[in-house]
């Protein structure tokens, strides 16, 4: 769900890029965040709460709630709302708290 | 160890006010911000904003904030450091800096915390659904990213923000289903309201949420009214289908780096939550560390600039640089923030400030 007309802005937007996310291939904008490029694809819910299970989305967007925290190139607990894509980029739901390597 | 006269943390409107006035007076300043991008949420901003000439009023956001990064860019003193995140102050003065994986020691003669403020968030049943958005995530994906968050909205909140957002959020083609306010009165601007009325938006004050519904994304929302003692009545639920709620109820302070420095705070409501006191240098209670913007009591971004100058100038002058005309330009200063600060929402800023109040022996400040 990408804005293409804007009354006040224009979007200027970087290089198309791809990126898998579970297994599927994305594709995503230079110079946006990992969390722009996967809600443009309708992807909503991004981290799960660690007891019950429940399905988090995006809160903040500027990296203070960590309600979006994902597995990125295989390190756990990336806010991926302030981290930016980057083409080739391995992006994965997270079970868990994530260990430290 | 890297040494510096001044440290200013946050790259946001009070930030970059702050650098400015430091470095233009001859300080060297070290600027931080955790983004990638300086202009805090000046960036995502499309409205014209209030306020006088001296505070960029009648240009927008954005505009803004490229003016103030034509500036920084312009500054040789200003060392900029993107992507930094501050970890800690500590006791004798040394702050830690984490700039992609590296950990960085700076030891600053003088500190601007200019950290801004955080959403707050509402507490009702499944208040956690992906679809629910602070009002501020909601700008950012529109109008940094060009992103819509979904088709239907309710929006929480008619301050300022909600009111703003939810004509953006129109702008960028979403259906705004409803304004939601628990107060018995609009809290916005009468300008903003009346815009969004007569886009067709009805604005329902004394009602709130009561829940939403939805199983891996949000679906539903319930309201109802609330009575005097804001408790929900039975018997006047509405239900709205939508895939985005806004939550627009106020900001609170970043404040984690002034509790650590030590610093002494007050717990001030029409402020947004715990707020440090400070002189009118905006010197806190520990010598050297200076606030600015939000972090030091929820306004908006004009007031953030102004006290930016003013922090900049005051720790400007406690490292030793002058003006000639300091006093004057401090008056000028104050002057501004006085008719920011007008009206009913502004007389409880003034009144919460002035709880805020201390003072500090002539050698720190300003006047000295």
């Amino acid at each position: 769900m990408r804005i293409e007309q804007h009354p006040i802005l224009d979007f200027k937007r970087g290089k198309k890029i791809t990126f898998t996310f579970d297994g599927k291939q994305m594709k995503g904008y230079e110079g946006e965040t990992i969390a722009a490029a996967l809600h443009a694809a309708g992807v909503k819910s991004l981290s799960h709460s660690i007891h019950l299970h429940r399905p988090r989305g995006l809160y903040c967007a500027i990296g203070n709630c960590a309600s979006c925290i994902m597995e990125v190139n295989g390190e756990p607990n990336v806010r991926i709302c302030v981290e930016p894509l980057i083409d080739g980029m391995v992006v994965n739901t997270q079970s868990g708290k994530g260990e430290l390597k | 160890m890297r040494t510096v006269e001044l440290l200013v943390v946050g790259g946001g409107p009070a930030g970059l006010c702050a650098a400015i006035q430091a470095a233009e007076m001859g300080s060297s300043v070290i600027l931080v911000e955790r983004s990638q991008h300086l202009g805090g949420q000046l960036i995502k901003q499309t409205h014209m904003f209030f306020g006088s000439e001296k505070q960029y009023a009648s240009k927008r956001g954005f505009d803004i904030s490229n003016i103030l990064l034509d500036k920084i860019a312009s500054l040789e003193k200003i060392t900029l450091m993107q992507s930094t995140t501050v970890m800690g102050i500590y006791e004798d003065g040394v702050v830690t800096l984490e700039h992609k994986g590296e950990y960085i020691k700076v030891l600053p003669k003088a500190t601007i915390v200019a950290t801004g403020a955080s959403e707050k968030t509402l507490a009702f049943p499944n208040n956690d659904l992906p679809g629910i958005y602070g009002a501020g995530a909601v700008q950012t994906l529109m109008n940094e990213y060009g992103i819509k968050p979904g088709n239907r909205v309710v929006m929480v909140g008619a301050g300022n923000i909600g009111l703003i957002v939810s004509y953006q959020l129109m702008q960028a083609g979403v259906e705004v289903a409803a304004i939601v306010e628990g107060g018995p009165k609009i809290g916005g601007y009468l300008v903003h309201a009346s815009k969004v009325r007569r886009m067709g938006v009805p604005i329902l004050t004394r009602h709130t949420i009561k829940s939403a519904h939805g199983k891996e994304v949000l679906e539903k929302v319930t309201l109802w009214q609330l009575d005097d003692q804001w408790n929900g009545i039975p018997g006047t639920e509405i239900e709205f289908g939508v895939d985005v709620m806004c939550i627009a109820v106020g900001l609170a302070p970043l404040s984690e780096l002034l509790w650590q420095a030590g610093c002494q705070m007050k717990f001030i409501e029409s402020l947004g939550g715990y707020v440090p006191t400070r002189d009118e240098n905006l010197q806190t209670s520990v010598k050297g560390l200076f606030v600015a913007g939000d972090v030091s009591g929820v306004e908006e971004a004009s007031s953030a600039m102004v006290e930016g100058y003013l922090a900049g100038m005051s720790a400007a002058s406690y490292l030793g640089y002058k003006l000639y005309n300091m006093n004057e330009v401090k008056e000028n200063l104050l002057n501004q923030l006085d008719s920011l600060r007008h009206g009913q929402m502004g007389e409880k800023i003034r009144k919460g400030i002035a709880e805020l109040q201390i003072e500090h022996e002539a050698a720190a400040s300003v006047d000295a």
